[in-house]
């Protein structure tokens, strides 16, 4: 009768050096009276107006829709992941009870999100799994709002949806908030039980109570989905809102999930932190995260300890000087470096001084460990080699400037850059194995992958060097200078430039795969975690992107510009801006 | 490894402006000392040394050889180390009047020079000044130069180009048309390196055409890029560290087209050096019918 309608992945032609995903949903119109194709085509345009309107990470974005002769056509995000009607099916025994909850908190999170949409509600109406996405982030995404209608108060509904998974008042032609936690308790009941509501009598649940197949679920979740279940609306919890509650009471209570008490990520109202600290002056530098510990450097001279899950303060250790250097921990100590010209190793756990080393310059590059010494590049245009057991130096190297760059060691090799604008080698002997020559400095930190290793300089290009003999592989030319530091995942390499962008380039071709425009320079290096990129700009944001497509999936706004580097870890990422703060957001 | 380093290290006191202030404390060492430090390391030479056989032949089909190639190995001496170097090129020319050799001729000759030229004072002479070029500039200028002459020399004519620049452990590809580069692995796997952009390919790569389909293809020798052909020329260049213990092979369809990947693998691993299983490679061709030109290099980092 309506419309048959197929989905195909595509690609944006409009951005020809962009690999960009789409899908378009195509919608063959077969109704033979013109007049009901007609009101077939506005029925389209609607939904796809009104799901232009939506904005939340668990539904898809809609980029374009067309109606060509007797087809229309819808362009959709493509989500890369699976649904879990096959999650379910693919499992090796039952999902996990966390995974489920957490998952089933996103769905109310969703739901709540439609339920509260102005003027009138969306009811979604068809939730099964087979609609849900799980991305490769893990996270659920809301697809094939097909039939998802505006909600008018006393209007009836038409009947569509799939059998098992809707409220028996569906049946009867009503479409309220309450139908959709029907059918996300009959989903949740799916997951965890593996039974395919499809395949058995029409509203049966309570015949099958979840911990009778799966006894490994708790009672309060068994709970939950039970009253989500209720043959009669008003049984059921009140609206979305209450039901999300119970699901976080369980979370809570059975332990599993302490993290997601917080905030959920993104609602309508944009990114929240976790949380934040405030310093006394510009935070430039890059944290260091060991043990539930998040050390910082600031430049109000000191060195802060905090509690990586709440930010509470734990201490802080003055030093004479600004910090930028990013801290490591080797053997419960702490190792960073100070404007004040020292290399501070203190107590992880106290705060306290155990052995400071003295360079003649300032030094803003970070220490780097291996094989039991620290190297580390100063102002006084050394690089340094200091046993971690003696505190002393094995070795100085005298560059050809002063040393930003934080020193990489691979392949029995110490690479480093200088401000005069070289890339040096160095063997564990302090003897030069090679040097490359830029046309300005290498601020930029190196990295190495597969033989060869990366870094920018102010001279405006990315460079790909042998790691053995120096030889220039291939360069890429960036709008401007960049101090940024690259990062690779896959065969992509990541950098951030002074002309804004934040560029993604192929490491083999050297070709630009995509860039992102921020609204100022990029001095911070991006963090690559899961299928996303992290990176800060000089315009005050952090950006995070999906790295395949350079794609924004959010961005928070500090209130300063943000030049250090931000790193990822069990979905958080922490970050210091130049507003004095230290912020930690769900990734 | 690391109680290695940390000998050489040392722990020493600094002493004040004296660079290498540790180089004494690691002697005398005990002749025992000394072999077990060398027993604990894989034993390295420290040059690595790039070994290649090159293997041609017209078949027995064809009154011309199409096909050129070009095989230069050597080293650049360093004062720190000695770098491999390598250029590889196989060009397989196509088109009437007997330009498709001058095709495969001028673009073997062009890029060849272009590249040397390049290497020449780091190979002959004390280099004056520093390369500006990355690598992949250097192919990618040279493709170019070939390409253009071609357009002008021998025009209605064009031919393939695989060529490879192996410095170090990196090898550098620039390639278009369908002769091929692959790894092949000493454990007998063989991988390809480089995309054919033939028609074929390009209608199995859309999904029109199955595996077995293009097997079987009428039009398979038709190509859709070629040196010489077309106003702009995009060729594929990239660079990969060379494949760790396997042997790089630059060949024409008259091999690849007329052996099967089973027997490439089996000459090469059952050969007892390069230069033979180039030979034979080319005689299984010719005894599978020998239609059309033969071209193929082996190259090798050992060490």
């Amino acid at each position: 009768m309506g419309g048959m309608g197929s989905v195909y992945r595509a690609r944006d032609l409009h951005f020809p050096n962009v690999v960009k995903l789409v899908a378009v949903k195509e919608m063959i119109n077969l109704a033979p009276d013109p007049l009901i194709r007609q009101t077939i085509v506005q029925n389209f345009e609607r939904e796809a107006n009104m799901l232009a309107t939506l904005n939340h990470p668990a539904i898809p974005r809609i980029y374009d829709y067309f109606s060509e002769d007797n087809r229309s056509y819808l362009v959709l995000e493509f989500i890369h992941g699976k649904d879990l009607e096959s999650v379910i099916g693919d499992a090796n025994g039952f999902l996990p009870e966390d995974q489920v909850i957490s998952w089933a908190i996103q769905l109310c999170d969703v739901l709540e999100y439609l339920h509260g949409h102005k003027p009138d509600p969306i009811i979604f109406r068809d939730m099964k799994p087979s609609n849900v996405m799980i991305n490769h982030n893990g996270n659920v995404v809301l697809v094939d709002f097909g039939i998802a209608k505006t909600f008018q108060t006393g209007q009836k509904g038409t009947m569509i949806g799939t059998e098992g998974y809707s409220p028996p008042e569906q049946y009867r032609g009503e479409a309220t908030p309450l139908a959709d936690l029907y059918s996300m308790g009959a989903t949740l009941h799916h997951a965890v039980t593996r039974r395919d509501p499809r395949l058995e009598p029409p509203f049966s649940f309570a015949e099958r109570p979840v911990r009778r197949i799966n006894p490994n679920i708790s009672v309060e979740f068994e709970a939950v989905v039970k009253t989500a279940l209720q043959y009669t609306p008003t049984d059921r919890f009140a609206s979305v809102t209450d039901m999300k509650e119970a699901l976080m009471n369980v979370a809570r209570k059975t332990g599993v999930l302490s993290k997601i008490t917080y905030a959920l990520p993104v609602s309508s109202g944009g990114v929240k932190p976790l949380w934040s600290f405030k310093c006394e002056d510009e935070v430039r530098g890059t944290p260091f995260l060991h043990q539930d510990n998040l050390f910082i450097g600031c430049y109000d001279n000191n060195l802060y300890a905090l509690n990586a899950v709440d930010g509470q303060f734990q201490w802080k250790y003055p030093t004479e000087g600004g910090i930028v250097s990013r801290p490591l921990v080797y053997d419960n100590n702490v190792f960073f470096c100070s404007e004040d010209q020292r290399l501070h190793v203190i107590s992880a756990r106290s705060g306290n001084v155990v052995w400071t080393y003295f360079t003649e310059g300032k030094i803003y590059s970070s220490p780097r460990f291996a094989d039991g010494h620290i190297f580390l590049g100063s102002d006084d245009q050394y690089l340094h080699a200091v046993n971690v057991n003696s505190s002393r130096a094995v070795w100085k190297f005298s560059a050809d400037g002063p040393i930003h760059s934080t020193p990489l060691v691979a392949n029995e090799l110490i690479y480093f850059g200088t401000e005069a604008g070289s890339m040096y080698a160095l063997d564990f002997h302090g003897e030069m194995k090679w040097r490359f020559q830029a046309k300005r400095s290498i601020t930029s930190s190196p990295v190495n992958k597969g033989g060869a290793v990366y870094a920018a300089s102010l001279d405006g290009n990315l460079y790909a060097l042998d790691a053995k003999n120096g030889w220039t592989i291939w360069k890429f030319r960036l709008g401007k200078g960049s101090v940024s530091s690259p990062a690779i995942a896959d065969d992509l390499i990541f950098i951030g430039a002074a002309d804004g962008f934040i560029y993604c380039i192929d490491i083999r071709t050297s070709k630009e795969v995509w860039r992102f425009r921020t609204d100022n320079q990029v001095s911070s290096s991006p963090a690559v975690y899961k299928d996303s990129i992290y990176c800060g700009s000089v315009d005050g944001s952090m950006y995070c992107l999906e790295y395949r497509t350079g794609r924004l999936r959010w961005k928070f706004e500090s209130q300063a510009a943000i030049t250090g580097s931000p790193i990822v870890f069990d979905d958080i990422i922490y970050f210091g801006s130049t507003d004095h703060h230290v912020y930690a957001l769900f990734a | 490894m690391a109680g290695f380093f940390r000998k050489l290290f040392g722990n020493k006191k600094e002493s004040v402006k004296q660079k290498q202030i540790d180089m004494t404390i690691t002697a005398p060492l005990l002749d025992q000392k000394i072999n077990s430090i060398i027993a604990n390391q894989n034993v390295k030479y420290g040059v690595k040394q790039l070994v290649a056989g090159v293997g041609q032949s017209v078949g027995k089909q064809r009154e011309h050889n199409e096909d050129s190639v070009l095989a230069l190995t050597s080293t650049i001496a360093g004062s720190a180390e000695n770098v491999p170097f390598g250029l590889y090129i196989v060009a397989d020319g196509m088109g009437g009047h007997q330009f498709g050799e001058v095709a495969s001729n001028a673009a073997i000759r062009i890029m060849g020079g272009n590249i040397t030229k390049k290497f020449h004072s780091y190979l002959y002479n004390l280099p004056t000044q520093t390369l500006q070029d990355s690598l992949q500039e250097v192919m990618e200028a040279s493709i170019m130069e070939a390409h253009q002459y071609v357009q002008r020399e021998a025009p209605g004519s064009g031919t393939t180009v695989t060529a490879a620049l192996v410095l170090g452990d990196q090898v550098t590809i620039a390639h278009v048309g369908d002769s091929r580069a692959y790894s092949i692995y000493l454990d007998g796997r063989i991988e390809p390196i480089t995309r054919d952009h033939s028609l074929v390919k390009r209608l199995e790569e859309l999904g029109h055409l199955s595996k077995e389909q293009a097997v079987s293809f009428p039009h398979r020798n038709v190509l859709i890029r070629a040196l010489g052909q077309g106003e702009s020329l995009e060729a594929d260049i990239f660079t990969i560290p060379f494949p760790n213990s396997s042997i790089l092979m630059i060949c024409s369809d008259g091999l690849w087209g007329v052996i099967s990947e089973n027997d490439i693998i089996r000459i090469v691993t059952e050969a007892p050096n390069l230069h033979r299983a180039c030979h034979n490679l080319v005689e299984a061709a010719n005894v599978a019918g020998g239609p059309d030109n033969i071209t193929v290099i082996l190259a090798q980092l050992i060490g």
